[in-house]
């Protein structure tokens, strides 16, 4: 191959990949913490709620987990402003995360809480809790151990998706490397790089969540 | 005046009436032990009494409280009356201490260190002093249940429901379970028990209810009416269990 | 201007369809071969090739599928080769999807019990006639419902080529949406196109799990 890589060329360019990293970090972050409280409430809405409601959710949860994330995306950025709804890249970007890793998180969270025993219940009910305390005492405390693996699977996931809301233009890491691709031409250096980032930052992730859920649920 | 009071309670599944109008009254110290056949709807009837299932009608009133009703605060009936499962039911992710402590800091808000004295106290007397911060998994059966007894009894109950408490145990494991009971017992703890330990309902009860296809067949003193049971089916029943 | 009608949209995006379907069998089925392939060598027991395989999944699994589009595109013509979006994107969704298929079948051989490795290699099996014999007919029963499962993300994954100009459904729905500024109810069919492919395929999934926690 005559083709030398040249890597040298995206030194200037530093601060853009600085800028869209900490953006992705920072979008992954944010959206995580509110899809997953979206995730909790969709599964306690399916088990303990109205059967309506459960109807609804569940409905949500099939078509968001049927339909492809950049569609979803492309929904809310242009087709909502159709319908009088304009939001700016950034957030059409966290809403689209959000309501994505929320229907996830709903499955996830909702076979978590169904493995929890009946019995379990009954005994705290027994004891005098209310149906609120059993909930987040026992049942999600429980639910939580056993599904945090997959969810911090489905997290990591959501990160390496967000990749897509360059597409609308919001400024995260791979929007950086377009950015400097169409600068300097070195789109297979840029895009490397930044794919080697990616895999960094995925590995990190982990090894963050392990440690995180080592210091929640205190290792037995 | 009677601490629990059953008056012909009603209880279907679909079409399937478990419970045909049961009546019992019992008093502050009975050891109240209930036998029969699976089916016969015992289990039914002590969870009804705190609340876990409803009933179609009749009433129970425990410790006041009336059970069943729309507006019934489950939650200040169930401070007093303490259940104990056939399954043990502790919470995985608890130590010993952490399961009994639970109800007393979420439910009484007890403070922390107050609770972990009253853990303490309870799990010494059911024997498990040097268990408390064991996770259930470390435990055998019969620790595991000591535990759930435990469990119950640090929120200072008026009555304890036993449903079952020793038939998911190994042959071995009952008598520490059952030896806790007695202890109990002698202490003037009031005590309902479904259980099949035919011996031990004659030996420690105060009274006898025999149930039959959804009715109280038979009740009386233990020993007189293992003694001579009235009714051919307790005859039967008796025969063939001891 | 062109004006379009709403059956002209959705024949439009029905047209286009026909390259998402073509392109999920092809990924889903080379990814397939290749996976198997990885799988071999993944539970092989040889360092070399586990350790490869390992760095394949680990890249293929951290890196956004559209970072290895994108390097699919552009790296081949940097040998000289003309790529088109059509052979980037079968080639990046094809090693995608095997990293995943990979994995998720890894799972299912491992969970056979090791009396059934201990006694087929006792009954002088070679590793190949193992898995062939032994492992892989108990694993592919409980392999399909995970497989199935996967084979809707091949399908959602075919709507990031559209960003390499691949025309696939995702592509024809943001060129409609270009040529008659309806986005809302471009982006909605686009949705329901790509929900009548899944849906199916999901609900399949969900029912040949279930069936085999009966069974077990």
């Amino acid at each position: 191959m005559s083709y030398k890589l040249q890597f040298a060329e995206l030194l200037p360019y530093w601060n853009v990949l600085l800028y869209g990293l900490v953006f992705t970090i920072a979008l992954t972050i944010v959206s995580t913490a509110v899809g997953i409280a979206v995730g909790t409430a969709g599964a306690a809405a399916r088990t303990f709620g109205p059967v309506w409601l459960g109807r609804i959710v569940a409905v949500y949860v099939e078509l968001i987990r049927n339909t492809p994330f950049i569609v979803q995306l492309f929904f809310i950025f242009f087709g909502l402003p159709a319908l009088g709804l304009k939001l700016s890249e950034t957030t059409a970007a966290f809403l689209a995360m959000v309501i994505n890793l929320g229907a996830y998180s709903t499955e996830i969270i909702r076979a978590g809480i169904e493995a929890v025993p009946k019995g379990h219940i009954e005994a705290g009910l027994s004891l005098a809790m209310t149906k609120w305390e059993v909930l987040r005492r026992i049942v999600l405390n429980q639910a939580f151990r056993k599904i945090y693996p997959a969810l911090s699977s489905q997290i990591i996931i959501v990160m390496l998706g967000s990749a897509v809301v360059s597409q609308i233009s919001a400024e995260d890491l791979t929007y950086a490397a377009n950015f400097i691709a169409s600068r300097n031409f070195r789109n297979f250096e840029v895009y490397l790089l930044v794919a080697l980032a990616y895999l960094v930052l995925a590995m990190l992730m982990r090894a963050a969540l392990r440690a995180l859920g080592r210091v929640i649920f205190k290792a037995r | 005046m009677s601490l629990v009071s059953i008056r012909d309670v009603r209880k279907s599944f679909g079409p399937n009436e478990v419970l045909k109008g049961v009546s019992l009254d019992i008093a502050k110290g009975d050891v109240v032990a209930i036998i029969g056949r699976s089916g016969s709807g015992k289990s039914t009837l002590l969870r009804c009494i705190n609340g876990l299932e409803t009933y179609q009608s009749g009433t129970i009133v425990a410790d006041g409280i009336e059970v069943g009703g729309a507006a019934t605060n489950l939650r200040e009936l169930r401070r007093h009356v303490g259940m104990v499962f056939q399954q043990f039911n502790l919470f995985p992710h608890l130590t010993a201490a952490e399961n009994v402590m639970l109800a007393p800091t979420v439910v009484n808000k007890t403070s922390k260190a107050e609770a972990r004295a009253t853990a303490a106290e309870v799990l010494a007397k059911v024997g498990l002093s040097e268990k408390m911060d064991a996770y259930p998994s470390e435990l055998s059966g019969g620790q595991q249940q000591r535990v759930a007894i435990a469990r119950s009894l640090a929120m200072r109950p008026k009555v304890l429901l036993c449903d079952e408490i020793t038939s998911a145990l190994d042959p071995e494991l009952v008598n520490e379970v059952l030896r806790v009971v007695e202890q109990l017992a002698r202490e003037g703890m009031t005590l309902i028990l479904v259980t099949h330990e035919m011996r031990f309902a004659r030996d420690v009860g105060t009274k006898l209810v025999f149930m039959h296809h959804g009715k109280v067949h038979e009740e009386g003193v233990p020993k007189e009416v293992f003694a001579a049971p009235r009714t051919p089916e307790l005859q039967q029943f008796v025969g063939q269990v001891s | 201007m062109l004006q379009f009608s709403f059956w002209d949209i959705l024949s439009n995006l029905l047209v286009a369809t026909q390259w998402t379907i073509v392109l999920s069998l092809i990924a889903f089925f080379c990814g397939g071969i290749v996976g198997l392939i990885l799988l071999f060598m993944r539970t092989s027991r040889i360092a070399p090739l586990e350790w490869f395989t390992k760095i394949y999944i680990e890249f293929f699994q951290g890196t956004p599928l559209l970072m290895q589009l994108f390097l699919f595109f552009f790296g081949i013509a940097l040998f000289g080769i003309e790529v088109s979006p059509w052979m980037a994107a079968t080639l990046a969704l094809t090693f995608w999807t095997s990293a995943f298929l990979t994995e998720i079948w890894r799972g299912c051989v491992e969970a056979i019990p090791k009396g059934q490795w201990e006694a087929s290699s006792s009954l002088a099996l070679s590793y190949i006639e193992q898995m062939r014999y032994v492992i892989l007919p108990q694993a592919s029963r409980i392999a399909v419902a995970p497989t199935v499962g996967f084979s809707v993300q091949v399908i959602k994954g075919t709507a990031l080529a559209s960003i390499i100009g691949f025309v696939e459904l995702t592509k024809a729905g943001t060129m409609l949406n270009n040529a008659t500024f309806r986005p809302f109810l471009v982006y909605s069919l686009v949705a329901l196109i790509y929900f009548c492919l899944c849906f199916p395929l999901s609900w399949w999934a969900k029912k040949i799990e279930g069936r085999l926690n009966v069974a077990r």
